[in-house]
């Protein structure tokens, strides 16, 4: 049992450390996914928008993380 | 598969596994220096044999998955990985969060196989070879994860290659210098794999949700020279804090 969860506990570890920059991460997809079609944004700046939301988001996160 | 995703899944599986055979030797030589090798190789040879075995399980699996699901599945994970790298490597970098020592882990290893005690000499050391298995396996499964992932597009061979050399790599040169390889820059190693993986995971995603990318396939190397920039204004952001 240990086992399984030491082996559970490390694959989550490969994707989650620190929360926000999980949440936020997802949450740049979830806005490429559902926001920007509904909102009209044309499909050839979708993916570029993408990249520069989650590049924004790390910013602030890496900002946050020196500020702790 | 273009050359530029093929050569792209080789050199970031590469270094990816370069970085985490790294660490996993400084354990592998703690354990076989302190409690005797048998054990120790065994462990890790065992450990290699079972992350193999993920790679063949999963690796043709995930050939079936249509494409689009896979691209954004993958995509997504990839980001998830990379992105956790890129943020650990600038944050070290800066200077935020302590580098990765091999020498000092070294001797903390050694120290903790001295206190379980002498190694048995008449049967097997199942602590060695449960403290090889352990850290390889910890070691290998990003390894293994990052293979999978980025070899998912068709790149598999290529992934597997790149990271099976930069392991025979570190085997060759811990027999040879018989010590931690404490001078390999591992935290420069891990800004870049963290850098193409994030763009390979951003890229994926754009693919499996069907949005066009400027200039199709070499977008990536595009994103790739943007986040380096990018990368850099962030360590000197958290400098300045």
């Amino acid at each position: 049992m240990s086992a399984f969860r030491v082996a559970i506990k490390e694959l989550w570890g490969l994707f989650v450390e620190d929360a926000t920059l999980t949440i936020g991460t997802l949450a740049c997809i979830a806005l490429a996914t559902f926001v920007l079609p509904r909102i009209g944004v044309p499909a050839h700046w979708r993916a570029p928008a993408l990249f520069i939301a989650v590049a924004l988001m790390l910013l602030e996160n890496v900002y946050r993380g020196a500020r702790k | 598969m273009s050359w530029l995703h093929a050569s792209t899944a080789f050199v970031a599986a590469f270094l990816a596994s370069l970085v985490e055979c790294v660490e996993a030797l400084t354990i592998v030589l703690a354990v076989g220096t302190t409690r005797g090798w048998r054990a120790s190789l065994l462990g890790a040879g065992a450990s290699t044999v079972f992350l193999a075995v993920l790679v063949l399980i999963f690796g043709p699996a995930l050939g079936r998955v249509p494409i689009t699901t896979l691209q954004l599945v993958v995509g997504i994970l990839l980001l998830l990985f990379g992105i956790r790298w890129l943020r650990k490597a600038i944050l070290r970098a800066a200077g935020v969060i302590s580098i990765h020592d091999e020498a000092r882990i070294y001797e903390e290893e050694k120290a903790l196989m001295r206190e379980a005690g002498a190694a048995p000499r008449a049967r097997f050391d199942t602590i060695a070879f449960v403290a090889c298995f352990k850290a390889v396996t910890l070691e290998g499964l990003e390894v293994t994860f990052t293979v999978l992932a980025i070899g998912a597009g068709g790149s598999l061979l290529v992934a597997s290659l790149g990271a099976a050399l930069a392991a025979l790599l570190v085997i060759a040169l811990g027999l040879v210098l018989h010590r931690p390889l404490a001078r390999v820059p591992e935290n420069t190693l891990k800004f870049i794999v963290g850098i193409m993986l994030t763009a390979f995971g951003i890229f994926w995603i754009g693919e499996g949700l069907r949005f066009p990318w400027p200039g199709q396939d070499f977008a990536l190397i595009g994103m790739i020279a943007a986040l380096v920039l990018l990368s850099m204004l962030g360590v000197r952001i958290a400098r300045a804090q």
